[in-house]
């Protein structure tokens, strides 16, 4: 099954460049996982300081608010796409990857479909 | 963390851990079922102690730590009880003055040692059975009771595979290596043919099967993915991963509402799962970069490539498809890829092309009772307006599926060819 997992740290911190023993940590964590067979697509986001917008289609009317944002809901960092054979799984790559990431919320969803769920 | 969560956790953390985890330890103790008791035992030390002391920062290196040390207690004790047989003593003494080496072997060998045990678990001198339940035992961590469950046979069954196949391989001493030279390529081909029967079990599962069937595609297509990872320069390796990723896309369009199965020119391709097809296509990219004449399972591949490109059936480039199925037939003259290739020229040039191949197919014994010969022969002759041959083809193709869902559609297009064949007097 897939999962689309979120992260919402409690400190945004995307401003500034993440320093490189991070990113080399981050790095070794996301190659093991794409080796695994696990990650088959992730992405770090930007800060809605630095562009993005929020839509709302409501009663026929079409409206953009463009960023920033200051609900932390809209404080996503980063997204991962992982299939695993449980939501237990899931969240113990969840785990493994607030070790690196550091403190905040880890929102993990089933996606729909997909080779098991015919 | 609640005890139950624990469970869970260690659950999710062996799935994970496993293979990497008996891969280790074979390379220490030289024993496949050795290695995996040894596992088990430090399983069992988890889910003593973790409910108390949480989940280790390191789960793997945890287990790993403890396995070993049981390790080197049994070969201490071995040492002692096999003193006689000095050859034996000497290795295991070897092996025991390794040991203390092994954290920091083991990270870098992790890649290494699952992809000897991927060798191993598929060594020829196991049979195709006893390969696949090797595999998803001890690479995929599935436990006996599911792997009988994804197979449709009884536990019995599989457990007795399994311990029969860890003795073969110990009685036949085979090395826990990647061969090299000659006989990696149809070792390797070994390995690809494991995977690929895995995934089609999987596939092949209907809805309202148990859940743990389809779920063989996923897994198929993880260890697909990591022996990609392990092999990045066996283009057919990535073949295999195109083919699984490309087929896995269509899972979603390939069942109707009432779980009849809808034939792939009919299905509905907004439903093709975009993600898989670009990993797909990517894998496949791979394997033709790596340069050479296309495998199997890349031509495969390419062929489903194109229907994956195709954004509506009308668009499929039926040209390169047969071109294709005539590099595929050279290589696996089977009937079924001939049959296919029939059908790939029908769509390119026309039926009456289609139906000569065909026609020279109808004498192959291999395809006898097999449905779909006449199922295509039918519907080439109902192309070419000979609808009351068409009729008798379908007639028999539904005399022979097994399938309930197919055979009444067999049976309507009987009924169909029976109206048209009245209906265009003269003709037929």
């Amino acid at each position: 099954m897939r999962f689309l997992m979120m992260w919402y740290p409690d400190q945004p911190g995307a401003e500034r460049p993440p320093d490189p023993e991070y990113m080399e940590r981050m790095d070794r964590f996301v190659a093991a996982e794409m080796e695994a067979g696990v990650l088959l697509a992730t992405g770090g986001l930007l800060p809605t300081s630095m562009g993005g917008a929020t839509i709302t289609a409501r009663g026929g009317k079409f409206m953009v608010t463009d960023g920033p944002f200051t609900e932390s809901k809209e404080m996503i960092a980063g997204f991962a796409i992982i299939n695993v054979a449980s939501l237990d799984e899931a969240v113990e790559a969840a785990r493994r990857f607030t070790g690196i990431a550091g403190e905040g919320e880890c929102g993990i969803r089933q996606i729909i479909g997909g080779p098991d769920n015919l | 963390m609640a005890a139950s969560e624990t469970h869970r956790a260690i659950d999710a953390v062996w799935r994970i851990e496993s293979a990497k985890l008996i891969a280790g330890l074979v390379r220490v103790v030289r024993d496949v079922g050795l290695a995996e008791d040894l596992a088990q035992d430090a399983l069992v030390a988890a889910l003593k102690q973790w409910p108390e002391s949480g989940v280790p920062v390191n789960p793997g290196a945890w287990l790993m730590a403890v396995a070993k040390r049981r390790a080197v207690d049994l070969v201490r004790r071995n040492v002692m009880l096999e003193r006689k047989h000095e050859e034996l003593a000497r290795d295991l003494e070897l092996q025991q003055a390794a040991v203390p080496d092994h954290d920091a072997v083991l990270d870098d060998h992790v890649g290494d040692d699952l992809l000897r045990l991927m060798f191993t678990a598929c060594h020829p001198v196991l049979s195709t059975e006893a390969r696949v339940a090797l595999t998803l035992r001890l690479l995929g961590g599935l436990t006996t009771e599911e792997i009988a469950r994804g197979f449709l046979v009884p536990e019995p069954t599989v457990a007795q595979r399994i311990v029969r196949a860890k003795r073969t391989l110990s009685a036949a001493r085979v090395p826990f290596e990647v061969p090299h030279g000659t006989e990696l390529e149809e070792r390797i081909s070994s390995v690809l043919g494991v995977i690929y029967l895995i995934f089609n079990e999987g596939y092949s599962a209907t809805a309202g099967d148990d859940w743990i069937r389809p779920s063989l595609c996923e897994e198929a297509l993880r260890l697909g993915r990591i022996l990609a990872g392990l092999m990045p320069n066996e283009p057919e390796v990535h073949g295999l991963v195109a083919l699984m990723e490309i087929q896995a896309s269509r899972a979603g369009a390939r069942v109707g509402p009432n779980g009849e199965p809808v034939l792939l020119l009919d299905q509905n391709r907004a439903r093709w799962d975009q993600l898989l097809i670009r990993r797909g296509l990517a894998a496949l990219e791979r394997a033709q970069q790596l340069g050479g004449a296309l495998g199997p399972y890349s031509l495969q591949a390419a062929i489903a490539a194109c229907h994956a490109r195709a954004r509506t059936a009308g668009e499929t480039d039926w040209g390169r498809i047969a071109a294709l199925y005539d590099a595929l037939a050279e290589l696996m003259p089977s009937p079924v890829v001939k049959l296919n290739r029939a059908v790939a020229i029908a769509m390119a040039f026309g039926p009456a092309a289609g139906l000569e191949l065909v026609d020279e197919l109808t004498e192959l014994p291999a395809l006898k009772s097999y449905h779909l010969l006449p199922s295509v022969r039918g519907d080439l002759l109902a192309k070419l307006a000979r609808f009351s041959e068409a009729r008798d083809e379908f007639q028999r193709a539904a005399s022979l599926t097994r399938n309930e869902r197919e055979r009444r559609l067999l049976l309507e297009r009987v009924t169909a060819c029976d109206s048209l064949a009245t209906s265009v007097p003269g003709v037929g």
